[in-house]
């Protein structure tokens, strides 16, 4: 059984219809040890998935969440809070993008990673102190029984992102909610970051889910991949499949518009158009509007979620037509 | 982002603490000792009368001079000191921990709680500060106990306000979100992770109330609301002063140097604290 299981999450902001939600059946699983990524731009509702899941949402955001999201055979989105509270920071763990506001300014980088430790575990301080160094060590950061006593001010971007994690993985969760780890951060810290991810995966058998823009990485890191666009799952299935054949027009675009794969003196492959307004999504496929390959059934039709392969779901009309080369 | 990562540069500048802040602490200090230290330190018993060297100027024995009872000036405001340090602390206090606890209660929780809680802070508001009050004190009766309790019931508003305006922000902060993910209860958010990014403007306030609350106990006195005669304390040597006030006017000039001293340490101490943490009044 899959350690964790999204099941048809529906989210709908203020009044707005149930109808056209903002995040749509988004369904998914990730099994103990597997890395998932969760692709897609920015706005396509990948953050809004996670943070619906875990019940999340800012304070004061008017939503309406359905669907079901069982964590080892518990159902985060009907259970109680003392309970979701009880999973937070001890089975399931997160890191953001942006670790300098995400680091309480006033605590030193120690008390936040030991702060777990004894809320959760119990551990007196002086033991979580030690842990704190320990964990320190493991997610390398250079003299750790100095920087310990470190504000998170005096961090670099990588090395707060860093004591996030460890943070994070302090009472060595199952699961890992990982928001876009790398993206304020550069190319080389990048790479250290999710090098230091699948060394805690391989050796922990965390999972993680992996939300990111970025393709490349996702190349270097997940099992398999969820692409997501306006709030809705447009391809599934493990990364070398989706890679090598992509079915659906969106994901081969995104494959295509890479940055790597331009040619000199040739414009930059794009997928033409916006991402649609969260208020006035397209009917039918959302992607419908930016799609090379749009037919009147994609404009009105209701588009199911259909099996390519085995390990290959796929969310338009015409897959079986459709063929792009890798 | 912007919240944080103001207290963060305030925190690395933590060590350079402006002049102002440390003049005004030590002018605060200096009238702590002498108000501790006040039976060595007056040279006269505060209330002992001496009726052979009435309205003495300053000068000779009695530095500050006599008042119309022969007590001697330099005494009596050293003794006052000990009520006037009470009522800007104990007036500061109360107001303090209950407007934090309702601010962050209202800031925190929103909806019907933030509502009720508003609306009463409005009709606390809507009655002049002065007048609240001078009724209040004047039903409870005279004393230093009930001016501590009229500011309590009045006073906390504008830290309510402060505390709550800064809950209102930061309980969407990310740092707040992090410590959500981790698991930890209301509680502990409040305590732990807001409250302490966001106290500093209601501390920075505190200082200019306790010279707002000085001055409110002295004029309460000089009404004979306040303190009681014959114990000394500086609203009272204003007033009884005031009758002398063309042919001796020390016993009243020195009472009143006395506590634009003490307000001039708070105003310097806060002004501090308000440059060092980049907060504006």
């Amino acid at each position: 059984m899959a350690l964790l299981e999204l099941k048809h999450l529906t989210v709908a902001f203020g009044k707005g219809d149930l109808t056209n939600p903002a995040v749509d059946d988004v369904s998914f699983a990730v099994d103990a040890g597997e890395v998932m990524g969760l692709v897609g731009e920015s706005g396509s509702g990948k953050t809004v998935t996670c943070r619906a899941m875990l019940r999340l949402m800012p304070p004061g955001l008017h939503h309406r969440i359905s669907g079901q999201a069982i964590f080892d055979g518990k159902d985060l989105l009907a259970t109680s809070e003392r309970e979701l509270q009880s999973l937070y920071g001890k089975r399931i763990g997160m890191i953001f993008q942006n670790p300098s506001s995400y680091l309480d300014p006033l605590s030193s980088i120690g008390q936040q990673i030991a702060e777990p430790l004894i809320y959760h575990e119990g551990l007196s301080r002086r033991n979580a102190r030690a842990r704190a160094i320990e964990l320190l060590r493991q997610v390398g950061i250079p003299d750790p029984r100095h920087n310990v006593d470190a504000f998170p001010h005096q961090f670099s971007g990588g090395m707060r992102q860093r004591a996030m994690i460890a943070a994070a993985v302090a009472c060595q969760p199952d699961l890992l909610i990982a928001d876009e780890p790398t993206t304020a951060l550069d190319v080389t810290v990048q790479a250290q970051i999710l090098r230091l991810l699948m060394e805690l995966r391989d050796r922990t058998g965390l999972a993680i889910v992996l939300i990111t823009h970025d393709l490349g990485v996702i190349a270097a890191t997940c099992d398999t991949v969820a692409v997501m666009y306006a709030g809705r799952i447009m391809e599934r299935a493990t990364k070398g499949e989706l890679i090598r054949h992509p079915r659906h027009p969106y994901t081969a675009g995104l494959i295509r518009s890479q940055p790597s794969r331009a040619r000199k003196g040739r414009p930059m492959p794009s997928i033409e158009g916006q991402l649609p307004d969260v208020n006035s999504l397209p009917k039918g496929c959302r992607f419908h509007p930016r799609c090379a390959y749009a037919e009147p059934l994609c404009r009105t039709g209701v588009v199911a979620t259909e099996p390519v392969g085995s390990d290959h779901l796929v969310a338009c009309v015409r897959w079986r037509e459709l063929e792009f080369a890798a | 982002m912007s919240v944080a990562g103001t207290i963060a540069a305030a925190q690395q500048r933590w060590r350079r603490i402006p002049v102002v802040a440390g003049i005004g602490f030590a002018i605060i200090l200096a009238w702590v000792v002498a108000a501790l230290a006040a039976p060595w330190v007056a040279p006269f018993d505060p209330i002992a009368q001496d009726l052979s060297a009435t309205l003495q100027p300053p000068g000779g024995s009695h530095w500050l001079g006599t008042d119309n009872f022969g007590r001697d000036v330099l005494s009596r405001i050293i003794w006052s000191a000990r009520i006037d340090l009470q009522m800007g602390v104990f007036g500061v206090l109360f107001p303090f921990l209950i407007g934090t606890t309702i601010g962050a209660l209202s800031g925190y929780a929103g909806g019907l709680i933030d509502t009720l809680l508003m609306r009463l802070l409005d009709v606390t508001m809507s009655f002049p500060f002065f007048v609240l009050i001078i009724a209040i004190v004047a039903t409870l009766g005279p004393g230093l106990i009930s001016f501590f309790i009229a500011l309590a019931l009045v006073g906390w508003v504008s830290y309510a306000r402060l505390i709550r305006a800064q809950f209102l922000v930061m309980k969407e902060a990310d740092f707040v979100l992090a410590a959500r993910c981790l698991g930890y209860g209301h509680a502990r958010i409040v305590f732990r992770h807001i409250l302490p990014n966001a106290i500093m403007p209601a501390i920075v306030f505190s200082m200019s109330d306790a010279v707002i609350d000085i001055l409110l106990g002295s004029s309460l006195s000089y009404l004979g609301l306040g303190i009681q005669p014959p114990t000394a304390e500086w609203g009272v040597m204003i007033a009884e002063g005031q009758t002398f006030i063309a042919s001796a006017w020390w016993i009243s000039f020195f009472p009143g140097l006395a506590i634009i001293c003490l307000a001039i340490g708070f105003s310097m101490l806060a002004d501090g604290f308000a440059e060092h943490f980049g907060i504006s009044e």
